[in-house]
C-alpha cells in the first residue's frame, strides 16, 4: 500500500498545477483551506475570490463569469454546493450550459464527526438529474488530478465530488490506466460477478474482490469515475459476461451510481443489480472508519452482497 | 438629453409595449404588468446607453444586461427585436413550442446575456460579469433590472454584499419599484422598504428616480457611471401596467392574460398614445 493522499489535497494541487490557463477563475465560500482551493489562490490571487459564506451567490457569480469565457471552479462542501446550490446550479449554470465546474468536497459520511447536516448523501442523485451535467467522482489522488485536467478541457457544466479522508492509491498501480470522461475502468477482470464502484468505495471493492478470490469467486471490478454520462458499454458487457452486478457508493442507494447502473441494465441486459450504499437514512457523527462500518460500506458487506447477487443468477 | 430625443425614446417605449402586448396575445399568456413598468428603462438602456451591436451580439467588450426579473420576457424580447437582434415577426412565436423565445429570458436568444427566471439569481450573474471586466481589464458596463418583490430573495443580498466588497463600480442596477407582486402589494406580502437605506448600508450608491421619465433614467445612468469604487442602484418608482389604464396598479395583471375586450382597449390606448407622441414630434420638427 502506498501513501494515502487526501483527495482534496490532490484536487487543490491539480487545480494549481493546471492553473496557468488564464481562463481559470476559482471561487470559494469560506472553506478554501478545507476544499484546498487555497493552493490555487496562493499562486493566482488575481484569479481567486473568496466570496464568504454565500454559496448561492457564488454559483451565480460563477455563471456570470462563465458567460465571458472563463472556466470557473466553485468550491464548498458537497452539501452546500450540490445541496444548497441546487436551484442555482440548475437554472443559472446548467440551463444556459455554462462552463462552470462545481466542486463538492467532503461528500458522503466520511466527513465524520460533523454529522448528518454535513454528510451529503444525495449529491450524485441531484446532479445526475440535471440535464447536461457531467458528474465525476474520482477514487484516489491520481484519478482526481486526471479528472481536474479533463474537466478543464471539457466545455460545459460539471460536478466533481471529492472526499475528506485519504484514499489509498489505486489507479497508479495500473500501468495501462487512462482517464477518459464517461469511460469506466476495469481494474480487475473476472466473469462470476461485477462490482461497479465509485469514489472511496473503489478501494473497498478491490479488497472485496481479493476476499472473493480466496473463495474461488472471480469478481470483475470496475472503477466508475464518471457517473454521468454513464459508460453504458462497459455495464452492458459486464452484465452479459458476468450475469450479476453489485454497485458500491458512499451515497444514498437512491439516485446515485446504483440507480444509474440499474437503469442501463434493466433497459438492455436484465441481470440482478444489488446496491451497496447508505440505505435511505441520514448519517450521524462518528469517526469515518466507524461510520463506514455502521452504514455497511466495507469490503465485508460488499463480499456478502456479491454472494447474494450470485444466488440470484 | 434634448427634448426631441426624449420624445423619440418615449415613443419607442410605447411601440415596444405594443409589440410586447402582441406577443402576449399570440402566446395567450405572459406577464404584462411588470413588463410595462420597465419599458422606459429598457428603451433608454438599449437605444441610448449600451455599447452593443445587433450584428455581433457576443462581442467581447459589449455592455451586458441581465433581466433578473426574468418573467418580463414580453418587453425584454420586444426591446431586443426593436433593436434589431432578431426580426419583430419572431415575437409571434413567443412561448410557443420549439420557439427560442421561451417564457423566461433565455441566453440562446440573440442579445440575451443571461438566462433568468428563478428569481433572485440574475444579480449574482451580473456581479460575475462585472467582475470579469475587472479581471480582464476590458471596460464595459453591466446593467440589471430587479423586481421590488424579487429583492425578498436572500440571494439578492448576498450579491449586493459581494458587489460592494468587490468594488464593482461598473455595475448599475435598477430596482423596478412598482409596489406590486403576484399575491398583492409588496407592503402586504413582505415589505422590502426602505430600499434605498438597505442598499446604502451595504455600501452602494443610491439614486432615486421616476422610472417612466426617460431623462431621469438617462441622467441616473450617467451619474452612476461617475462612481469611483461603488456599485450603483437606481430605485425607480414605477407603475405596474404603465401605459394602459385598465392594467395600471392591478395586482391581477401580474401574470394574467387580458381578455379579448381588454386587449382591444389596451391596443386602442397604446395606439392613441403612440399617435399623440408622434404628433408632438412632428409639430416640433416643423
Amino acid at each position: 500500500m502506498g501513501d494515502r493522499v487526501p483527495m482534496r489535497i490532490a484536487y487543490g494541487e491539480a487545480l494549481c498545477e493546471f492553473g496557468n490557463n488564464e481562463k481559470i477563475v476559482a471561487l470559494d465560500a469560506d472553506v478554501s483551506t478545507c476544499t484546498m482551493s487555497c493552493i490555487f489562490g496562493a499562486k493566482y490571487p488575481e484569479r481567486f475570490y473568496n466570496l464568504g459564506i454565500q454559496e448561492a451567490n457564488m454559483i451565480g457569480v460563477a455563471a456570470g463569469l462563465a458567460t465571458t469565457g472563463k472556466i470557473v471552479f466553485c468550491h464548498s462542501f458537497a452539501m452546500f454546493t450540490a445541496g444548497r446550490g441546487y436551484d442555482q446550479i440548475r437554472n443559472s449554470v446548467a440551463y444556459p450550459h455554462l462552463n462552470v465546474k462545481i466542486v463538492g468536497s467532503h461528500a458522503g459520511i466520511t466527513i465524520g464527526e460533523d454529522g448528518a447536516t454535513h454528510q451529503c448523501l444525495e449529491d450524485l442523485a441531484l446532479m445526475r438529474a440535471v440535464p447536461g451535467m457531467v458528474v465525476v467522482s474520482p477514487c484516489d489522488a491520481n484519478e482526481t488530478r486526471e479528472a481536474v485536467k479533463a474537466l478543464i478541457e471539457y466545455d460545459g457544466p460539471c460536478y466533481l465530488r471529492t472526499s475528506r479522508i485519504a484514499a489509498e492509491p489505486v489507479t497508479d498501480k495500473y500501468p495501462d490506466y487512462k482517464f477518459e470522461l464517461g469511460k469506466g475502468v476495469t481494474l480487475t477482470d473476472g466473469n462470476d460477478a461485477t462490482i461497479i464502484a465509485t469514489g472511496l468505495m473503489v478501494q473497498e471493492s478491490l479488497k472485496a474482490a481479493e476476499e472473493l478470490q480466496k473463495e474461488g469467486i472471480k469478481a470483475r471490478v470496475i472503477d466508475m469515475h464518471t457517473i454521468k454520462p454513464i459508460d453504458r458499454d462497459i455495464i452492458i458487457k459486464a452484465a452479459r459476461e458476468t450475469g450479476a452486478i453489485v454497485t458500491v457508493e458512499e451515497h444514498s442507494v437512491i439516485g446515485g451510481l446504483g440507480s444509474a447502473v440499474a437503469e442501463v441494465v434493466s433497459e438492455s441486459t436484465p441481470v440482478p443489480v444489488l446496491k451497496v450504499g447508505v440505505e435511505d437514512v441520514f448519517g450521524c457523527s462518528g469517526r469515518a472508519e466507524e461510520l463506514l462500518e455502521k452504514f455497511g460500506l466495507t469490503h465485508r458487506q460488499i463480499v456478502e452482497k456479491v454472494k447474494m447477487a450470485l444466488n440470484k443468477k | 438629453m434634448e427634448e426631441k430625443r426624449a420624445r423619440e425614446l418615449e415613443l419607442l417605449s410605447y411601440k415596444i409595449r405594443r409589440s410586447a402586448l402582441e406577443a402576449i396575445q399570440y402566446a395567450g399568456s405572459g406577464h404584462v404588468g411588470g413588463s410595462f413598468s420597465i419599458a422606459e428603462m429598457l428603451t433608454v438602456l438599449y437605444f441610448e446607453k449600451m455599447n452593443i451591436d445587433p450584428r455581433d451580439p457576443r462581442k467581447k467588450d459589449r455592455d451586458r444586461f441581465v433581466l433578473s426579473k426574468g418573467h418580463c420576457t414580453p418587453v425584454g424580447y420586444a426591446t431586443l427585436a426593436h433593436r434589431g437582434f432578431f426580426p419583430l415577426d419572431e415575437l409571434k412565436t413567443f412561448r410557443a413550442i420549439d420557439s427560442r423565445l421561451s417564457g423566461h429570458m433565455y441566453i440562446k436568444v440573440p442579445g440575451v446575456d443571461m438566462s433568468t427566471g428563478s428569481l433572485g439569481q440574475g444579480l449574482s450573474a451580473a456581479v460575475g460579469m462585472a467582475l470579469a471586466s475587472k479581471i480582464d481589464k476590458i471596460d464595459y458596463w453591466v446593467y440589471a433590472i430587479l423586481g421590488d418583490g424579487e429583492i425578498q430573495e436572500g440571494q439578492i443580498w448576498e450579491a449586493v454584499m459581494a458587489a460592494a466588497n468587490l468594488k464593482l463600480n461598473n455595475l448599475v442596477v435598477f430596482v423596478d419599484n412598482n409596489r406590486l407582486q403576484l399575491d398583492g402589494t409588496v407592503e402586504e406580502v413582505m415589505s422590502v422598504y426602505p430600499i434605498d437605506e438597505k442598499f446604502r448600508s451595504f455600501g452602494w450608491n443610491v439614486i432615486a428616480i421616476d422610472g417612466h421619465n426617460v431623462r431621469e433614467i438617462s441622467d441616473a445612468v450617467d451619474k452612476a457611471k461617475s462612481s469611483s469604487d461603488k456599485p450603483t442602484v437606481i430605485v425607480a418608482s414605477t407603475t405596474k401596467g404603465k401605459g394602459v389604464s385598465i392594467f395600471e396598479n392591478q395586482v391581477k395583471f401580474h401574470g394574467k392574460c387580458p381578455s379579448k375586450d381588454e386587449f382591444e382597449i389596451a391596443f386602442r390606448e397604446l395606439d392613441q398614445k403612440i399617435a399623440s407622441i408622434e404628433e408632438k414630434l412632428n409639430t416640433a420638427t416643423v
